[in-house]
């Protein structure tokens, strides 16, 4: 029997139960649907955080203390966790390591900032003009940060984008004072819009101030021997190749300043953001992987649904089978019959399901609660990962029913009644 | 052309054997066209579907055209049901979503071969029902049905036709119909076997096998 016939007869008789076959359609259309969805959230999570990263700048080091008792609990946020323990001295000594591009320390919290009656919840960090060239900012108005601002610890303020519109609107908010921790600061300058978030976190929704000011003014935090502390300094490395170099050069540095002799007892970590990259993105991917095994279940029951209707079915025309065994259709004709039935369901099923949750995750992607957004992506790698389980939960659940058809004794089943 | 020696049936229904057949020899010639009559359960219906390769003897041998039925698998009986046996059962068994014109087409699906759908309209022709080709059986009475039924067990121009009670739930004109039908078939040439209890209908083949309890009991031949 040729293929397309075979082909015919399982779209006629899944067609002739229109209703039966579209219920057991849904089970394959949501198990489907909701893997595709859940598996777009994953992926779309980690297409953000890379393109975040390389936002936030390539062939970037960033140097951070770490704790040498090997207490590293983790309560506070970020590198509060750890009692800090580098400075603004150290900052200078790494100025002479050679390929590095800039350098810059950068601390970081959250706080109010407020113009007349508007203010926002931005991130502030306290830095040096290095952190240009580090972050990749361009300045759209007025300047960034600069030595002299450092030395004499100006109360000035660069705005990211979205705080200078959210606070000016279309005004030019240079030279203009916000208010933050009840302290006024004039604003120097205002970014270029980067248009990125890190999980949720809009890349545009900063203001960064000087090191010294930030240190003195905003959030003051002390290394144990009582200085002024430096959360994390980064250095911008001219290419990938010289980042070992650096780490070398800067290890080198920061031990002789800090006096360690035993590498073991560091009270500081130079990473790579690459590195961290590496990282996020491996806790993302299984992330993904745990999403779509729930959604997986699903997919379970639709096919133990298909399965139970093809044995329906069979029972239902067992003397249909009677009557195409007695002219002469052989045992394959009938498997084949039945498997493209079951085989045709979960495929279109599948097909659905993939529209229906590519649908879903286009929807999800335009919803935002608090500014938090959710990116996601279908990459053709899932929709046909989707099709492939899809036909193969068809064919794997149609088998036992239709090998059941394929057995009867044609004397029995034209009896059947 | 079909030779059955010393054939057995024995089904097993649950613990109990049931002979269905003990011991038949028949043979039927190309170009007959012979009656089996009996009461029911005299293994009449048996005794077809076993020269139909629709079951196979217990017991005996089976030669259909020279060839020893026992020595074929399930794949070669179904290629002979398709090419050499046409069925025609009493309750039609036709397909009751396809129309008559794709009832005729079945078994060139599975037999091969070109120009299904003229093939099957010349058959529904021979049985005189060709304005009916694209009705379904619902809409079809007992006699039309029936022939439709002929018409396929003719589709792929066998050599042999097996009717089972083909007129059991017809009335006596449609019966009368179908047995002319079945005259002209067979004298055109098509070997044809009878499953009856009517003697009417017997009565108007050239030889009457008649069975009880699963044995031949008598064997007329007529006319010629």
């Amino acid at each position: 029997m040729k293929f397309i016939e075979s082909l015919i007869i399982a779209i006629r008789s899944l067609t002739a139960n229109k209703l039966r076959s579209s219920l057991t359609m849904l089970g394959i259309i949501i198990g489907v649907g909701s893997v595709i969805t859940l598996m777009s959230v994953g992926e779309g999570t980690q297409a953000m955080i890379t393109s975040t990263f390389e936002k936030m700048g390539t062939n970037v080091l960033i140097v951070i203390p770490r704790s040498t008792e090997g207490a590293q609990s983790r309560q506070g946020p970020e590198s509060e966790v750890i009692t800090p323990t580098l400075t603004l001295d150290d900052v200078k000594a790494l100025e002479n390591v050679p390929s590095a591009l800039a350098i810059a320390p950068v601390n970081n919290n959250i706080a109010q900032v407020a113009f007349g009656g508007e203010s926002k919840q931005a991130r502030v960090y306290g830095s040096s003009p290095g952190y240009q060239i580090i972050g990749n900012y361009s300045v759209a108005s007025g300047q960034f940060i600069a030595e002299t601002n450092v030395a004499s610890r100006d109360m000035v303020v660069v705005l990211g984008s979205e705080v200078a519109e959210e606070l000016f609107g279309p005004d030019n908010p240079v030279g203009q004072k916000v208010k933050m921790k009840e302290q006024r600061f004039t604003v120097i300058g205002v970014l270029e819009p980067k248009g990125g978030a890190m999980m949720g976190l809009s890349l545009d929704n900063i203001v960064i101030t000087p090191i010294t000011t930030y240190q003195a003014k905003l959030f003051s935090q002390q290394t144990a021997r009582g200085e002024d502390a430096v959360q994390t300094i980064s250095i911008q490395a001219a290419s990938s190749e010289v980042t070992d170099e650096i780490t070398k050069d800067v290890q080198n540095i920061l031990r002789k300043r800090h006096h360690i002799t035993d590498v073991a007892k560091d009270d500081f970590a130079v990473h790579e953001q690459a590195e961290q990259l590496e990282m996020v993105q491996e806790v993302v991917s299984i992330f993904t992987i745990v999403l779509g095994a729930i959604a997986s279940i699903s997919l379970l029951v639709g096919s133990i649904g298909i399965m139970n209707i093809m044995l329906v079915s069979v029972t239902e025309r067992t003397r249909e089978i009677g009557i195409r065994k007695a002219v002469g259709a052989k045992r394959r004709d009938i498997l084949v019959q039945f498997l493209l039935e079951s085989a045709m369901l979960s495929l279109v099923g599948g097909v659905i399901g993939i529209v229906g949750g590519w649908l879903l995750s286009l929807l999800i992607s335009l919803i935002d609660i608090s500014g938090i957004t959710l990116q996601t992506v279908v990459s053709p790698a899932i929709v046909i990962l989707a099709i492939s389980v899809a036909v193969f939960i068809g064919l794997a659940s149609g088998t036992y029913p239709a090998v059941r058809a394929a057995r009867m004794n044609p004397i029995d089943a034209l009896r059947y009644e | 052309m079909i030779e059955l020696e010393n054939i057995t049936k024995i089904y097993h229904m649950g613990k109990v054997e049931v002979s269905a057949l003990r011991g038949v020899s028949l043979d039927v010639q190309q170009g007959e066209m012979v009656a089996l009559i009996g009461a029911s359960g005299s293994g009449k219906s048996t005794l077809m579907n076993i020269m139909g390769f629709l079951d196979k003897p217990t017991g005996g041998k089976y030669i259909f055209e020279g060839v020893d039925v026992s020595q074929l698998n399930d794949n070669k009986l179904a290629e002979m049901r398709n090419k050499k046996i046409g069925f025609v059962f009493q309750t039609y068994n036709l397909l009751p979503r396809a129309n008559a014109l794709a009832n005729v087409e079945l078994p060139m699906i599975y037999g091969g071969g070109s120009q299904k759908r003229k093939r099957a309209m010349e058959a529904l022709e021979r049985v005189g029902l060709s304005r009916r080709a694209n009705h379904k059986p619902t809409e079809l009475s007992g006699g039309e049905q029936q022939r439709v039924a002929i018409a396929r067990a003719l589709v792929n121009d066998p050599s042999l036709i097996l009717a089972d009670e083909p007129t059991g739930n017809l009335d006596s004109n449609a019966a009368a119909e179908i047995i002319s039908i079945f005259c002209r078939l067979n004298q055109e040439g098509i070997t044809i076997v009878l499953v009856t209890h009517e003697m009417d209908i017997a009565s108007q083949t050239k030889r009457i096998v008649r069975l009880l309890d699963g044995q031949i009991i008598l064997q007329e031949n007529r006319g010629d």
